[in-house]
């Protein structure tokens, strides 16, 4: 009998060690003879570098010494390196490890300081002396490109870092044909990163053994490899980085960080390990952010609500740096025309330079951008013509039958945006029935009664998971019976180590708790992309699922010749090969690993090679699309504008769910975030590019008091795209949460003709705009 | 010079004797000193709450107070919260249960906070929970299997 764990609610493998304190975080590690660094990051927005004076700081006892761009030398005086180049970049800024002669933004990182401890080392930070030349700052992605706007970079001529379109369908005979064109403009600001655990990092070198080591807090260790060793034009083989336990990724942590160059060059000129742990100030300052995007669009449309096209301009604040190509702003245009069948669509993007820190991707990367752009205008289409939201949505879904469909739109690397599977109308009924849509109207008017306002909103979307090209897995029965399991995939807190050894323990016929999982080290395991874009499940699935059926057959081969049984009549449990109607034959999967790698002067059997191993990089042969639709039912205070999320309800596809336990806590955890973007999180530059919110107290985060209990339905449509069945589901409950909160706010405050432009919808800007609405009501 | 006491402090059940620097926080000590590295640093400026440890059985947050002022404490830290090492307390076992973490950097400190409300509250219900927890932040659950873990774990402390 197999035992299923596929769609089980295992509980994780992670968990005992996290839940007693033994987890090994970055900062958790320590090296005989390691330093610690502190950089000295820039006070300006935009600075000429004149001099800089470390001599007091050198002589603090304590400090070994002191690095600026200068003392790196010219061997390492390059900039970083772009690691997603891309026809689209016109103006390439990438920056110095150390800054040169300019700083672009607060937060740039200057010098560095190497000392016995952390604490000498950021005492003797302040000890540094720069010299600044101090030049306009541009700050505000609105007037970055008006003639005379102060430029992010001194040698440029231009604020434009590149321009990008999504074009398909004839948008001009959707226009022309139209009964109406409405048109609506508003801001996205999506904060920061804000994993629990800091950015940080160790180095060592030892040039005669290992190589170069770089432990990291990141997504990515065989992007940072490669950065790293292409930076230093050194062989990838010498250069091994590994992530362990991560303390949250959520995006910013899958590039690749100045610190990621320096603190392995200070581990080779001092010759010991050294290591820097982010603090918190230096998180708001220093690790990229996804802030400020401008949408202009005109949706055109029947009189039945039913759209025909979609065209505008979004203007993109790219940051001072490029630290990802054009991950974002690409990734914010791919989802038009979201869950929607709309023909044609026009829509083009000004990616701008700001003094402030780079942009990244940040949970759902432009996803959660593109698909509020859409769902903003299906509400514009809705009020306007005073049809429901959900009829609006109902009248325009891609529909089942129209699968796979193909949106014109292209994704990242060239390949069409083609929705694979899903029933996006069905998905909003079980929404809507989870949230009692129906019964909304009479809440609504008993609270009204009372003098409360309470509002629902509905808001949809896909989401294109699983990118290419591949991860892979190594499964490899050892002489103990024990079966070793590993991959490139880093995990940010994901359960990759339960979901893969699901997959394998069901495949060979294991139990998960004889697995022995490793990952996220390139030391370890050759080859491997990053967590990034809901992508582990559906390409690391299929490759651990691959991997532990070709391990299975060779077991079962070499079974049936050693059992003198057939192949078929074999099964495998619990680690044992047995013949099934002859229980006494068996054989174990660790007597099968030592007979094909027996002792010396033994033979490997014949028509066998020596190990009991397969790899396999088998992944998903396109995009699954994952898709949902999210209720928020809100309650706003006129008088202080505070708005409290009082019910949330999600249902969501993903496919076949490997864990649904794992599944409920991605979806739940990515709403909270949503919700996070569209209430609190905001992060505030003065009109000179200094940071104003740089501590929890002055930038908001979701708090446990705040955010609603979260009701989750599923559907499960297979994706035809891998053999699993499988889409990503990190970024699902993101994607489309502000969208809903928002349409929320504005139902609630039909009376007062509230019509958002603007998210964080934070309580200032709310009763700016009820006031505005009574205003204009009394007049 | 850098100004140092001794301190001396029941950790986990051991009493612990190091020389620290005056300014060195508690947190720091634990982590660095003592090497028990369960307890995790996320602000540093007492509002995160993943560093919460129990003072003499209250939950404090480990980044605002210093070393020195534990001299002669007792403190514990989410290493002693299981009666036995290989265990989990009746929190620690629902956390695991209800999908409470997932990349377990707040979770030390939510353990911490919810071991010290938890036996103070006893009946403590879901929004009295939120409200415990509401100095303690989480990027990663949404909270819902925090909350859940704590309202399971407080049945079943009262049962027994």
């Amino acid at each position: 009998m197999v035992v299923r764990y596929l769609g089980a609610e295992v509980q994780r493998m992670e968990d005992p060690r996290l839940l007693t304190g033994h987890g090994r975080y970055v900062d958790d590690m320590t090296m005989e003879g390691m330093l610690h660094a502190a950089f000295l990051r820039a006070s300006h927005a935009h600075a000429k570098i004149r001099a800089i004076d470390t001599s007091r700081a050198a002589q603090l006892p304590g400090v070994h010494r002191v690095f600026t761009h200068a003392d790196l030398g010219p061997k390492y005086g390059h900039r970083m390196n772009q690691l997603y180049p891309a026809p689209v970049i016109e103006v390439n800024k990438t920056q110095y490890p150390l800054s040169k002669d300019e700083v672009c933004y607060v937060g740039e990182a200057v010098a560095v300081v190497v000392a016995d401890s952390r604490a000498i080392a950021e005492d003797a930070v302040a000890l540094i002396d720069v010299d600044y030349e101090v030049l306009p700052a541009v700050v505000n992605i609105m007037n970055a490109l008006e003639d005379g706007a102060p430029l992010a970079h001194a040698d440029t001529s231009s604020n434009l870092m590149g321009r990008m379109r999504s074009q398909f369908g004839d948008i001009d005979d959707a226009f022309a044909k139209a009964d109406h064109v409405f048109q609506a403009a508003f801001m996205q600001h999506r904060g920061g990163c804000h994993s629990m655990e800091t950015r940080g990092c160790i180095g060592r070198d030892d040039p005669w053994g290992d190589g170069l080591t770089l432990w990291t807090s990141a997504q990515s260790p065989y992007l940072i490899r490669r950065a790293l060793a292409t930076w230093l034009g050194e062989p990838e083989e010498r250069v091994r980085v590994v992530a362990p336990d991560v303390g949250g990724g959520f995006g910013p942590k899958a590039g690749f960080y100045p610190e990621e160059i320096v603190i392995p060059l200070l581990a080779r000129f001092m010759e010991r390990p050294v290591k820097w742990i982010e603090d918190r100030r230096e998180h708001f300052m220093s690790t990229t952010t996804q802030r400020d995007q401008h949408w202009n669009l005109e949706v055109a449309c029947t009189s039945e609500g039913k759209i025909l096209g979609l065209r505008g301009k979004v203007t993109h604040e790219n940051g001072a740096y490029i630290p990802y190509g054009i991950l974002l702003p690409n990734s914010s245009l791919t989802p038009l025309p979201g869950a929607y069948a709309i023909p044609a669509v026009d829509v083009g993007v000004d990616i701008v330079f700001t003094n402030t820190v780079p942009n990244s991707p940040v949970r759902g990367a432009g996803r959660p951008c593109g698909i509020y752009a859409v769902e903003r205008m299906i509400q514009t289409v809705s009020r306007n013509l005073g049809i429901d939201p959900a009829e609006v949505r109902r009248r325009n879904y891609v529909r089942p039958e129209q699968m796979p469909y193909e949106t014109g739109a292209t994704l990242r690397g060239g390949a069409k945006c083609v929705y694979d599977s899903g029933d996006y109308e069905a998905l909003l009924e079980k929404a809507l029935e989870l949230a009692d849509y129906a019964g909304f109207k009479e809440r609504q008017a008993a609270a009204r009664a009372e003098g409360r306002y309470l509002g629902i909103g509905v808001s949809s979307c896909i989401e294109d998971t699983g990118m290419g090209p591949y991860e892979g897995t190594t499964v490899r029965v050892e002489a103990s019976g024990k079966v070793a399991v590993r991959t490139g995939a880093a995990s940010q807190g994901q359960g990759h180590h339960t979901m893969i050894a699901m997959i394998v323990a069901e495949n060979l016929g294991v139990s998960p708790e004889d697995i022995l999982f490793e990952s996220a080290d390139t030391g370890k395991f050759p080859h491997g992309v990053g967590t990034i874009g809901s992508r582990v499940a559906a390409n690391v699935g299929p490759s651990a699922f691959d991997a532990a059926t070709k391990v299975r057959e060779k077991a079962l081969r070499l079974a049936a010749e050693v059992l003198e049984a057939s192949e078929a009549d074999l099964d495998i449990e619990d680690g044992v090969v047995r013949v099934n109607g002859a229980p006494d034959l068996s054989i174990t999967l660790g007597e099968l690993a030592i007979k094909l790698s027996p002792a010396s002067a033994m033979r490997v059997p014949a028509g066998f090679d020596p190990l009991l191993e397969a790899t396999s990089y088998d992944g998903s042969s396109g995009s699954p699309i994952a898709c949902g639709s999210n209720v928020a039912e809100v309650e706003v205070d006129v008088g202080t504008g505070e708005v409290r999320v009082l019910r949330y309800s999600v249902a969501h596809d993903c496919g076949v769910m490997i864990n649904p336990m794992i599944v409920h806590g991605q979806i739940v955890g990515g709403v909270v975030h949503g919700i996070g973007n569209a209430l609190f999180e905001r992060m505030i530059y003065d009109d000179q590019g200094q940071p104003l919110t740089t501590n929890y107290g002055e930038y908001l985060l979701p708090l446990a008091s705040e955010m609603p209990r979260v009701d989750v339905t599923h559907m499960e449509t297979p994706s035809p795209l891998n053999s699993l069945g499988v889409k990503g589901a990190g970024e699902g409950g993101t994607i489309p949460a502000a969208a809903a909160v928002v349409a929320a706010i504005e139902n609630a405050l039909t009376e007062f003709g509230v019509e958002i432009d603007y998210y964080p919808v934070d309580p200032q800007y709310l009763t700016g705009l009820i006031d505005r609405g009574a205003a204009q009501a009394a007049e | 010079m850098a100004d140092t006491r001794e301190v001396t402090v029941t950790v986990n059940g051991e009493s612990r004797t190091a020389t620290v620097e005056t300014r060195t926080s508690l947190g720091d000590f634990l982590r660095h000193t003592l090497r028990l590295t369960g307890t995790h640093m996320g602000c540093e400026h007492g509002v995160c709450g993943a560093c919460t440890v129990l003072v003499d059985g209250d939950a404090v947050r480990s980044c605002l107070m210093l070393a020195v002022q534990a001299n002669g404490r007792e403190i514990t830290t989410v290493e002693g919260l299981a009666a036995a090492v290989g265990t989990l307390s009746p929190l620690q076992a629902a956390f695991w249960k209800h999908h409470g973490l997932q990349c377990g950097f707040c979770t030390p400190g939510m353990l911490t906070s919810l071991t010290a409300f938890l036996r103070d509250n006893p009946n403590a219900g879901e929004k009295d929970i939120r409200e415990a927890i509401s100095g303690n932040i989480c990027r990663c659950t949404g909270y819902q299997g925090i909350v859940d873990a704590a309202l399971d774990a407080a049945k079943s402390m009262q049962e027994g």
